[in-house]
């Protein structure tokens, strides 16, 4: 590190290991495709509901299109008792041919975009292949090599601080310095709790919607509370991750898009030194 | 490096990352129409198979519920009413000049009456039918188990897979549903050729007079309206080639997931 760079106030540290960064963006992209083929098997029955069958007079969430007294179609999701008008999202949308359709989800958000069952499930039930296969690797390396305990554990500090953290982040101001050189507290509970809590929980919620896997593992549906709750399940777990992602965007653009891209594709990641800090910079 | 080529390439790479992004999606709506993609794609259930053969035992049951759990209305999917004047014939006859051919690779081929199914060793079962679409319903089924009836006419070692044709025409085409199991699924211990529903004859729009039950596939596997059963090798000579009326259509042979 020269002190000409160090003067200009940033340290570039080596942040994401090579194996961690090819399996975030093969993640990236496997959970793309999961997501939106997801959402077109969803779009064959977009309806869901508690228990072991479908009560199909009282589902907990239905997407429709219905027509009032005067001939016109609407867009109609319904959640409990309460009923939205979704027209253009979901229940009535633009098809292929630019007329407006019954379809749960719209086009743009489907895998294919057409209506298209068989080929939804060829790409959910292959790709989920893939998203197993490496998620097992992110877990058994991250194990291995420490990444997980040295920088995901919580800490007593980071349990201590998560309040103040919390409304930093609210204030969008993010860690500088030696802080910036790992992750906070908020963000370590957040990548837990999807590594460890919404993965395993909409793979075993996914698989438990297979018939023969619910022969071999009768506990599935103990723990699911029977197939319709896991594909409720699985679905409220798509949406979390969905929420995940949102949010982590959101936070990769705000502290700085480039940086944190680089940092996924070259493993660099430049910290702002502040004046006051004493410590050397171990890196580079 | 100055500043102004810096963040010239990070616009680019930025830039190229969202056009890859756009191209992947697009991209995988042109790759869906390829036939070779779905092959590919496809090969998955395969592997999907072998794990579950695995994972679970040959004879694990899927799980059967109680009279309380049955659905008040079982919905009807797929063909309701065959629209086959022959068909039409035999129900309006209730079914009695109807037969159910079983030969293929078989040592005795037969053909069997209604009252020759009933007369059989009958199971009842409560189980879940789980559509392709997303959707269950639970409900009383009541017939003899395949194997039995297998046992009557004693398969040959070549025969792999069972295939049952059927009433319902699918189109104008003159192309009638099908099926196929393999050997491993026809000997399952939930696998029955169902005639009553929920102790009821079993209505048309069940698939009277008879239908295949699975207990560890999805509902498109389960043939209704049943006509005949044969033993074959590979089910690669009938329709397209791929095992079934809606595997012909794209969806996979293995349902079991």
């Amino acid at each position: 590190m020269s002190a000409a760079r160090r003067a200009g106030g940033r340290v570039f540290v080596y942040r994401h290991t090579v194996a961690v960064r090819v399996l975030h963006w093969v993640n990236f992209v496997t959970l793309t495709v999961m997501l939106m083929s997801g959402l077109q098997i969803f779009n064959a029955h977009p309806a869901l509901y508690w228990g072991a069958s479908s009560e199909f007079s009282h589902p907990l969430l239905s997407i429709e299109a219905m027509q009032d007294d005067h001939g016109h179609t609407w867009g109609v999701t319904t959640v409990g008792a309460h009923s939205f008008v979704t027209t253009g999202l979901l229940g009535w949308s633009r098809g292929g041919g630019g007329s407006f359709t019954e379809r749960g989800f719209p086009r743009w958000a489907t895998l294919p975009s057409d209506t298209w069952l068989a080929m939804g499930r060829l790409w959910h039930l292959s790709f989920a292949w893939i998203l197993v296969v490496n998620g097992a690797l992110y877990v058994l390396l991250g194990l291995s090599s420490g990444h997980l305990k040295r920088d995901l554990w919580m800490t007593r500090a980071d349990w201590r601080s998560l309040g103040h953290t919390f409304i930093e982040h609210l204030r969008l101001r993010f860690p500088k310095g030696d802080e910036a050189r790992r992750y906070n507290g908020l963000q370590k509970l957040a990548y837990l709790f999807v590594i460890f809590v919404v993965a395993p929980a909409i793979v075993l919620s996914g698989l438990t919607m297979s018939p023969t896997m619910d022969a071999g593992f009768p506990w599935l549906l103990w723990v699911f509370h029977g197939r319709q709750s896991a594909r409720t399940i699985h679905f409220i777990c798509a949406m979390t991750l969905l929420g995940f992602f949102v949010v982590h965007i959101a936070m990769v653009i705000l502290s700085g898009l480039w940086n944190n891209v680089r940092s996924m594709m070259t493993g660099r990641y430049a910290i702002e030194t502040m004046p006051a800090s004493a410590a050397e910079p171990r890196h580079e | 490096m100055s500043e102004v080529i810096s963040v010239r390439r990070r616009r680019l790479i930025l830039g190229l990352g969202a056009g890859a992004g756009t191209l992947l999606l697009g991209g995988c709506d042109r790759l869906s129409s390829l036939p070779q993609t779905q092959s590919v794609l496809g090969s998955a259930q395969w592997l999907t198979r072998a794990a579950q053969r695995v994972l679970v035992s040959r004879d694990a049951r899927a799980p059967e519920f109680t009279r309380a759990d049955i659905a008040p209305v079982f919905r009807a999917n797929g063909t309701t009413d065959p629209d086959n004047p022959q068909y039409q014939a035999m129900a309006r006859n209730g079914f009695r000049d109807w037969r159910l051919r079983v030969d293929g690779l078989v040592e005795r081929p037969m053909s069997f009456s209604l009252d020759d199914i009933r007369s059989m060793t009958a199971q009842t079962q409560i189980t879940r039918h789980d559509c392709v679409e997303g959707w269950s319903c639970i409900g009383q089924w009541t017939g003899p188990l395949l194997r039995d009836l297998l046992a009557r006419v004693v398969p040959k070692p070549q025969a792999r897979y069972v295939m049952f044709f059927c009433a319902d025409p699918m189109d104008d085409g003159g192309d009638f549903y099908y099926e196929s199991i393999d050997m491993r699924t026809a000997a399952h211990p939930q696998t029955l050729l169902a005639y009553a529903l929920n102790g009821e004859t079993l209505p048309v729009a069940y698939g009277a007079p008879l239908r295949l039950r699975l207990g560890r596939q999805l509902g498109y596997k389960m043939a209704k309206y049943v006509m005949h059963i044969q033993l074959v090798s590979s089910y690669r000579p009938f329709g397209q080639g791929r095992g079934g009326y809606w595997e012909d259509q794209g969806y996979t042979w293995y349902a079991g997931i």
